[in-house]
């Protein structure tokens, strides 16, 4: 799975790495983040791209697993 | 606690629309006609009464700046978004805010106050809204250059309570003592009962807080990702500015407005704000969005605050800042307000900076 690691990354960088994985991938895409702000766009960017985001709290970060 | 602002344009909205009534109460309570809450005015005041400055008109220790800080905090904290974060750049981000501050004070005004002077009918502020919009484009297209600051980590609790603390500090002090500077005259003299400035600044802290309010980044997500969600909160604000200042009489369109505090110099109100929106882009946010972000622990954004008070500092020791347009009481004359000549170079120097800091800070894939 394709992994895009946006810990700590101040906004928009979160949502441009999510967008720019999001084109070149096939499959799943896994993105991690750290604000619950940052989880909330990065949903809401592939919501609105017809993708399903499921997320998961770990270690003081978010894990969105986009499909 | 489920309080969430930002999951639909209807909430965004509302918030903006609450915020805009803070605005417009603390107007009508006695703070500067359109300063209102002024992000970049409020520090100046803040920096004056501390003894950062000694322009003596521009001296209080602003309820507003203090109550936004807090508001995001208690807010961030009682919601569970509030983490103590640190290191990413933080002396960029100093330069950034000291940027922020010289534009805003060139242009008389940061990005909140340019849509508040909108709403008033000021054109000068239409005209450094281009200024600003190209401002932020250039620092969008940085960021699709692959421009970067850099992570922010988790660090010690106790770091991102500092700024907080100090705003309780700051507050104390201005309670309890007489040792803060307060203007007798000018913008500084007139303010809001504290109480209604302390409420009003919690209240539009909160809002913020939650709704993501950020004027570089309204205008950023569109031009970036074509999203609308931040502008409507900013559009929200605007409403009911302008139908404030339209009921109470202070709508007036025109360049030359007397009592506005602004000036009619086209190109530095455009450059000012050019420089603030790129600065803005490059730090993350607005230098309301950087309050906020402090509140809610980042000691990254809270050095970019210092960065403002410190670039309000400069403004007024070296004579950068601008002199608004005024009436003349004895002849009735309206006397031009104008940049000053150290101001325009000043300016001239932070796009450069800006410019040097855009292209030379990627992130680790872009290199």
């Amino acid at each position: 799975m394709k992994e895009v690691d946006a810990r700590g990354l101040s906004c928009p960088e979160p949502l441009m790495l999510t967008a720019e994985a999001l084109k070149n991938a096939d499959g799943p895409v896994k993105v991690l983040v750290s604000e619950p702000h940052q989880k909330m766009n990065v949903e809401k960017y592939a919501k609105d791209h017809g993708k399903k985001a499921v997320s998961t709290e770990k270690d003081g970060c978010f894990e969105v697993v986009i499909e | 606690m489920n309080f969430n602002l930002s999951d639909s344009k209807k909430k965004l909205a509302l918030a903006g629309v609450v915020c805009g009534l803070v605005a417009a109460a603390l107007a009508y309570f006695g703070n500067p006609a359109n300063m209102a809450i002024c992000i970049a005015c409020f520090v100046r005041d803040t920096a004056g009464a501390l003894g950062m400055h000694q322009a003596d008109t521009v001296q209080y220790a602003r309820p507003e700046i203090i109550g936004i800080v807090l508001g995001a905090f208690a807010i961030s904290a009682a919601t569970k978004e509030y983490r103590s974060t640190a290191g990413s750049s933080p002396m960029i981000r100093f330069v950034l805010g000291m940027v922020i501050m010289i534009g805003s004070l060139v242009f008389l005004g940061c990005p909140l106050r340019m849509v508040i002077r909108m709403s008033a009918g000021d054109l000068n502020a239409w005209v450094a809204l281009i200024g600003f919009i190209l401002g932020v484009a250039t620092g969008a297209f940085a960021l699709k250059k692959g421009f970067s600051l850099g992570r922010a980590h988790e660090t010690q609790k106790s770091s991102g309570v500092v700024l907080p603390a100090i705003m309780v500090g700051i507050l104390l002090l201005a309670l309890c003592t007489t040792l803060l500077k307060s203007s007798e005259a000018g913008p500084g003299s007139m303010h809001a009962p504290i109480i209604i400035s302390l409420i009003g600044g919690l209240i539009f802290g909160a809002f913020a807080q939650k709704s993501r309010m950020c004027f570089a980044g309204s205008i950023r997500d569109v031009i970036l990702m074509k999203n609308f969600d931040l502008l409507t909160v900013i559009v929200g604000l605007f409403v009911v500015m302008l139908i404030y200042n339209i009921a109470t009489g202070n709508f007036v369109l025109g360049f030359d407005t007397p009592g506005i505090i602004a000036h009619s110099e086209h190109l530095w109100n455009i450059l000012g704000m050019y420089a603030v929106g790129f600065a803005a882009v490059l730090a993350g946010g607005c230098p309301l969005r950087q309050l906020v972000l402090a509140g809610q622990g980042s000691s990254d954004s809270a050095v970019t605050v210092l960065g403002l008070f410190f670039g309000a500092a400069l403004c007024h020791n070296l004579g950068l800042a601008s002199s608004g347009t005024a009436l003349n009481a004895e002849t009735g004359d309206v006397v031009a307000g104008a940049a000053t000549p150290a101001g325009k170079v000043a300016v001239i120097i932070c796009i450069i900076v800006c410019f040097i800091i855009a292209f030379t800070n990627k992130r680790e894939s872009a290199k």
